[in-house]
């Protein structure tokens, strides 16, 4: 323990005499018994027990919506469970916010980071802890804390950077600094490599190892079964809000937990007939985006995608599949060429409105800041994008009545519920308001159909509808992009799929001749001859 | 985490913007007494200025008209998520384009003359605030600090203007000749006299019904027009205007050039209606009052328009109260008036937490 930590050791209680390493293994880190969250309608978690043990790596994994995120929002005192106890190191203890589980000795390194980017690594690792009214003594203490962790670890980042500068490995190693100064004992990691390279997602593991031979207890929540394989000693499975299986890792395969986390294999494979692909309706070449730093985002992207055909792009988070929607969907400015249904459209002036006109869609990866506007009614977001439809003007004024009875009859084609078209945006479920974007895209007969995330965020019973609607699009003749963070989605769904890494097309396959190892060394921008 | 704030819409449009009021009135009354006057005669005085009489209703609805004008102003700008405190200088414009159009076309009759100086002091306050509205669109200028700069350019202008320029001729005051009697907004007296009815000589004039008709064409604009829609899609949510192929920057833009219109019209009110030629500082800190009014009025034209009297009230009965009690200075409606702003605008939350709590208790 270094100094810091012997602070912190008084709030938690009584010295334990048990606290260290000879504590007995039996003795898990961290238990929860019986937590029970709902909100609203969605029971995020139900009755979820799990013991982790003391200096392990423990993975959660699950789909999305599962309630990973939710449990362990619970663990670090976002949210109080309805009922159910936590107990650490055997103690039950009240966790009801962030500051009980810092003081608990519980650490997070949130998928979205929560540092101050015009600040250097030293002040933002005592933020919160300067240690006083001025801030030389404690950023003295941290200084010296901070070359400790270095030495311990292996997590050398220099104090005095600014953090905006580092890369995103570095910033969230920052993070877990942050985390470990406060005197961490268990360390959760929320997708911790969504946002990484190949490679610094490599040197995130080693570190996690590390953490475990120093006696930390590290939670890695994933829904990526690479690195549950690779990285952690036991996994738990959790799937509709239940932890269905607690496994050894070494005693288990990927087929096991893949089987456990997905349950019932109906959900992802829809009933899907071969494609029949018609004539090309969107046509991209040497698509190439720069964004305002000058850094390529999107390099020299070429496709095709014809009538009746998903193209699906499998990628990890920030690899351009954003960047290669929006400039399709004429959000942001790109080179190159595209021409929609053989109606050239020149990426360098970005007209939304005008593809619309030519009938392409596009259901946002973001649908909280593109898809809806959070507050407006329902009926209104209902229209976002479409609303110079004549279908919607009377006159120069626009026809409340008739968009009103457009959402209306959506909302029951695509059972949102409450179907109520005068209900405010935000008062939707995620499945609900995923339900109403889509359904304003898809039901306008687009010929080309962009859809980013389609199930990011959905509850499972939404996700099975939202999967046979864009199967029922293909099938009626459009030509669809598939952007998703979900490798299975991509992969149940896709006709043919191209892998993105750093921006670029690293390959093609189709899925029946694939597997999730193979697009995972594309995505990693291993060549396709090692794959 | 905090939960957000959700009211019955009754209580988040009637009861939260009451509530304020009260309080604030509360706490001036807190400051009368502290200057030891009795702050329930004092109210009584105040309403009894104010509404007392014809008269009262005249002057109080006066600035009731100015109020709306530059509350509409501030409010449009609000749904478009722009803050324009610039009303002060875009009414200054209004003015001098009353007074180049009114003087311009003078030959005309008034049937047209008065709807071209209307014009002109739209179009001078839309030009004027367009600036303002290119720079933030075009070139990231925050359109608070242009705005209030460009306040302080139209003062300056309008001096060298009247000064050196325009001023009338054979007079050192800074104010140019009359405009032509024909050109002139029709007194309230005048205006009802032609009806039948009996009303004091009071600077109100008819363009109280152009403010009315103005805040009804902002609430057909904002809730009723796709430039309404694209303007409240752009101020709730930047990101997903972009998406919907909606030009944040040109909403910007626009969004200024109207509200700069509307601000611009009070000058109708105060030059076509009262003073009859341009002179310095006519607006009076009137576009300043507007954001108050905005802010209260949930920057809706009904709660403007309410806010609207609510302004008229306290600036025609404040005035008469200083009168009666000159112990009670006229700066006393300006501190009620900071009341308002605060309670309204800083301490919005304030109240609406605690009744959320309260609506939560009832419900359970």
């Amino acid at each position: 323990m270094f100094p810091i930590c012997a602070e912190s050791l008084p709030r938690s209680g009584r010295p334990d005499p048990g606290r260290g390493r000879d504590n007995s293994p039996m003795t898990p880190a961290i238990e929860l018994i019986g937590i029970e969250k709902r909100f609203g309608a969605v029971h995020a978690n139900r009755n979820v027990s799990l013991r982790i043990d003391p200096a392990s790596v423990h993975g959660i994994v699950g789909e999305n919506g599962a309630g990973k995120s939710t449990l362990m929002s619970i663990v670090y005192g976002f949210y109080e469970a309805d009922s159910g106890e936590i107990r650490i190191k055997g103690k039950p203890v009240r966790i009801r916010s962030s500051q009980d589980a810092i003081s608990h000795g519980i650490g997070m390194v949130h998928q979205h980071f929560m540092l101050v980017e015009t600040m250097t690594v030293l002040e933002n690792v005592i933020l919160g802890a300067e240690g006083g009214r001025l801030l030389a003594q404690g950023e003295k203490e941290a200084r010296a804390a901070l070359a400790d962790l270095g030495r311990r670890y292996g997590l050398k980042v220099d104090p005095d950077a600014i953090v905006g500068d580092l890369t995103v490995g570095l910033q969230q190693r920052v993070e877990i600094i942050k985390a470990l100064y406060r005197g961490a004992d268990i360390l959760i990691l929320d997708e911790p490599t969504a946002v990484l390279t190949p490679s610094e997602a490599d040197q995130l593991f080693e570190l996690t190892k590390a953490l475990k031979a120093q006696g930390k207890t590290v939670i890695l929540i994933t829904h990526k079964l690479r690195e549950i394989m690779h990285a952690t000693d036991r996994v738990s499975v959790m799937r509709r809000g239940e932890t269905v299986a607690t496994l050894d890792t070494a005693k288990t395969n990927p087929a096991e937990i893949a089987e456990a986390m997905v349950g019932r294999r109906v959900l992802l494979s829809v009933g899907k007939q071969p494609a029949r692909p018609g004539r090309v309706l969107l046509d991209v070449r040497d698509l190439t985006v720069t964004d305002g730093q000058g850094v390529t985002r999107l390099d020299r992207a070429s496709f095709q995608i014809r009538a009746g055909e998903i193209l699906g792009i499998a990628a990890v988070s920030g690899n351009g599949q954003s960047e290669l929607l929006e400039a399709l969907a004429g959000m942001r400015s790109a080179k190159g060429s595209i021409s929609v249904d053989g109606v050239p459209v020149d990426p360098s002036r970005p007209d939304a409105t005008a593809l619309r006109a030519l009938r392409l869609y596009h259901v946002p990866e973001d649908r909280h800041r593109c898809g809806l506007v959070l507050p407006f009614e329902a009926a209104e977001s209902g229209i976002l994008g479409h609303h110079g439809d004549p279908r919607f003007r009377r006159g120069f004024l626009m026809d409340h009545e008739a968009i009103t009875r457009d959402e209306k009859a959506k909302m029951e084609a695509y059972d949102v519920r409450p179907p109520l078209p005068g209900l405010r945006s935000s008062k939707f479920s995620g499945g609900n308001q995923q339900k109403i974007v889509l359904a304003r895209e898809m039901e306008r007969d687009p010929a080309v159909l962009l859809i980013g995330q389609p199930t990011r965020g959905v509850d499972i019973g939404a996700i099975e509808f939202i999967h046979k609607r864009i199967i029922a699009m293909r099938d009626a003749g459009k030509a669809i992009l598939l952007v998703s963070v979900e490798l299975d989605e991509i992969m149940s769904l896709s006709d043919r799929i191209i892998a993105l890494c750093g921006g670029r097309i690293t390959g093609e396959r189709l899925p029946s001749q694939t597997d999730e190892r193979e697009l995972g060394l594309l995505m990693a921008g291993v060549p396709a001859e090692a794959a | 985490m905090s939960t957000p704030v959700e009211l019955p819409r009754w209580a988040d449009v009637a009861l939260a913007p009451l509530l304020t009021v009260v309080t604030a009135f509360a706490v001036s009354g807190l400051v009368v007494l502290a200057i030891g006057e009795n702050p329930i005669e004092a109210m009584s005085l105040l309403f009894k200025g104010a509404l007392g009489s014809k008269a009262g209703w005249g002057y109080t609805l006066y600035y009731t008209t100015s109020f709306i004008f530059t509350g509409l102003a501030v409010a449009i700008a609000f749904q478009a998520g722009l803050f324009n405190i610039g009303g002060e200088g875009q009414a200054t414009l209004g003015g001098l384009g009353i007074v180049l159009f009114c003087f311009s076309f003078e030959w005309l009759p008034g049937f047209l003359l008065v709807p071209l100086g209307v014009l002109g002091a739209a179009l001078a306050g839309a030009a004027w605030a367009f600036i303002p509205g290119y720079l933030q669109a075009r070139r990231g200028s925050h359109v608070v600090i242009t705005t209030i700069m460009f306040n302080f350019i139209a003062a300056t202008l309008m001096v060298y203007l009247l000064v050196n320029v325009m001023g009338r001729p054979g007079s050192m005051a800074p104010e140019t000749r009359n405009i032509a009697d024909h050109a002139v907004a029709a007194p309230m007296n005048v205006f009802l006299g032609a009806l039948g009815i009996s009303f004091p000589r009071t600077p109100l004039n008819i363009s109280f019904f152009l403010a009315i008709l103005a805040a009804i064409a902002v609430w057909v604009l904002v809730w009723h027009t796709r430039l309404g829609y694209e303007i409240r899609v752009v101020g709730a949510s930047p990101t997903a205007a972009v998406y919907a192929g909606i030009s944040p920057a040109r909403i910007t833009m626009v969004t200024m050039a109207i509200s700069g219109g509307l601000a611009g019209l009070l000058a109708v009110n105060e030059i076509m209606g009262l003073q009859h030629r341009l002179l310095l500082e006519f607006s009076a800190g009137a576009g300043f009052v507007g954001i108050a009014v905005a802010l209260m009025g949930r920057a809706h034209p009904l709660g403007v328009v309410l806010a609207a009297f609510l302004f008229g009230v306290l600036y025609q009965g404040g005035a008469e109260l200083s009168f009666d009690k000159p112990a009670i200075t006229k700066d006393m409606i300006v501190v009620i008036q900071g009341f308002v702003i605060l309670f309204a605008g800083a301490l919005e939350f304030a109240f609406k937490r605690p009744l959320a709590r309260l609506f939560r208790i009832r419900e359970a």
